[in-house]
């Protein structure tokens, strides 16, 4: 314990797994002295639903589905990772129509996803106003996703080999539609956010977290890229032809709470420059690739990994040659990413924690799976 | 000096009111007043479960292949099916559906041959027992009994 003027025993209080602000079902024991953390530890598993068991037990077609449910708030990413990895086991590839409905989904769901994360952190720091515009903004998508899919959260909009539903008429309407509003709406925000006294001495260097830490705990995602590190895979292991976009990777360099809220609004203006492009290459085709009715891909192993709302999405399946797959390992950002929880919340005070727990964005469903 | 007086004046915080106010416009309302007013869903949506029937004759358009069953990743769907001894086919006795493990993924209504199990745009599915959940063949075709909400 260190040196204070007063001597103090340490505390431990218990931080959820009821509290609101971790997001979810996160139990945080916390070693206080005072208002100051000297210690943090993550107890996780009360959402724990065996979801690689349950892969062990489905066919391919059938898990699909229940990836949707490890992260919830980004399942359309989910999706796209597991069709993925089974198509590189499978060794297809979806067609270029089917590539580029994948993106604009996908790049929708980020948008999704960050909006979710602002709200609720940003109503954490004490901001109650953004989580309704957000909500507001996440209805238009979630919209889109309904009238696509049919479901609005786990959407299963994704098979493997392609797509199962044909655009709907209109979506191209209503994604530029979209994309038209949604950076006026992004400016609204920081005009509530980025100037306010209160959010910038909240966030400016809490929970700083430098490149060579995130490295050493392999944290991805914006909070690799709030540290200066410009490291995203769309563009350093191109998938469904993210190659062919143009667009930028946002970086900040102190690695701060604040630099993360910089970084993730930046990310959302380049999704909708990326949806942009990507409604103007829907080209007339074929959505489905030839798979056959029963997959059974052949003895071996794949590893696919894309860049989800969060951080790496990976997805490691073995199979032996039945319908089955043997194992399926998924790494979640978010289980990754709150590693750094300790690291960042070391030194700083009880209210920061809420801050810190934030920013990193996690999803509990990811998390305990 | 200038940022003092900015901060002095509470300019950042009457920012983010403009804002806040520019939001209160009665047009910009969003709230729907569920259930008096139902939301409209897509068409697409993947809602209550319903087993079509020919309109013009009554009977069912399942031909109990079982294929439904099979696809379902909570093998939640069973089909009861018997052979018709004159026409050599089998026919649909009973089918069980339990809405209460279902995630409405849309994997059975891919896999239905004949269109004749469909995600239909219900939503409305909570019942006042955990057997009222599991829906037979006549609730599957009929849809589920009319509700009624007072206010």
């Amino acid at each position: 314990m260190a040196e204070t003027f007063l001597d103090s025993s340490e505390l431990v209080l218990n931080m959820g797994p009821q509290h609101p602000s971790t997001h979810g079902v996160l139990r945080v024991v916390l070693r206080l002295d005072g208002e100051k953390v000297m210690g943090t530890e993550c107890i996780i598993g009360y959402l724990h639903r065996g979801v690689e068991k349950i892969a062990e037990n489905r066919t391919y077609q059938m898990f699909a589905p229940y990836v949707d449910r490890m992260d919830y708030v980004a399942a359309v990413s989910n999706g796209l990772g597991y069709c993925l990895a089974v198509e590189k086991l499978l060794n297809v590839e979806a067609p270029p129509r089917a590539q580029t409905v994948r993106v604009a989904l996908t790049e929708l769901n980020r948008i999704a996803s960050h909006l979710i994360w602002l709200g609720t952190h940003a109503l954490d720091i004490g901001a109650i106003t953004p989580l309704f515009y957000t909500m507001r903004e996440r209805e238009e998508i979630l919209n889109i996703f309904e009238k696509y899919c049919g479901a609005r959260l786990t959407t299963h909009a994704f098979r493997i080999g392609g797509l199962q539903y044909e655009l709907y008429d209109g979506f191209e309407q209503d994604v530029s539609a979209f994309c038209d509003m949604f950076p006026a709406r992004i400016d609204e925000y920081e005009e509530l956010l980025s100037g306010n006294r209160i959010w910038v001495d909240r966030l400016t260097n809490i929970g700083v977290l430098n490149a060579a830490q995130c490295k050493q705990y392999g944290v991805t995602g914006p909070l690799l890229r709030a540290a200066g590190v410009r490291w995203d895979l769309r563009k350093a292991q191109p998938y469904s032809g993210y190659e062919n976009y143009d667009f930028e990777i946002p970086i900040r360099e102190n690695g701060d709470t604040y630099d993360r809220y910089i970084v993730r609004m930046q990310e959302m203006r380049q999704s909708v420059r990326i949806l942009r492009q990507a409604i103007k290459r829907i080209e007339p085709g074929p959505i489905m690739a030839k798979v056959p009715k029963v997959i059974k891909p052949p003895v071996g192993e794949a590893y696919v990994s894309i860049e989800a709302p969060k951080g790496e999405l990976g997805y490691y399946i073995v199979s032996d040659g039945s319908t089955q797959p043997y194992r399926v390992r998924v790494r979640p950002p978010s289980f990754v990413n709150l590693q750094a929880l300790e690291p960042m919340a070391k030194g700083a005070l009880v209210a920061d924690i809420v801050a810190i727990i934030g920013t990193i964005d996690i999803v509990l469903g990811e998390v305990d799976r | 000096m200038r940022k003092f007086l900015k901060r002095l004046l509470f300019l950042d915080l009457i920012e983010g009111l403009v804002v806040t106010f520019r939001s209160q416009h009665p047009k910009h309302i969003y709230t729907e007043q569920y259930p008096a007013q139902s939301p409209k869903v897509a068409e697409r949506y993947r809602g209550a479960p319903r087993l079509n029937i020919n309109p013009e004759n009554g009977e069912t358009l399942c031909i109990a292949c079982n294929l439904c069953a099979l696809a379902c990743p909570e093998a939640l769907i069973v089909v009861g099916s018997e052979r018709n001894e004159q026409t050599r086919r089998k026919e649909l006795t009973t089918f069980t559906y339990d809405t209460s493990r279902c995630m409405f993924c849309g994997l059975c209504e891919d896999a239905c041959p004949v269109d004749a199990l469909e995600l239909t745009q219900d939503f409305e599915l909570a019942t006042y027992t955990r057997e009222g959940q599991i829906w037979d063949r006549q609730m599957l075709e009929e849809g589920p009994r009319p509700k009624q909400y007072k206010f």
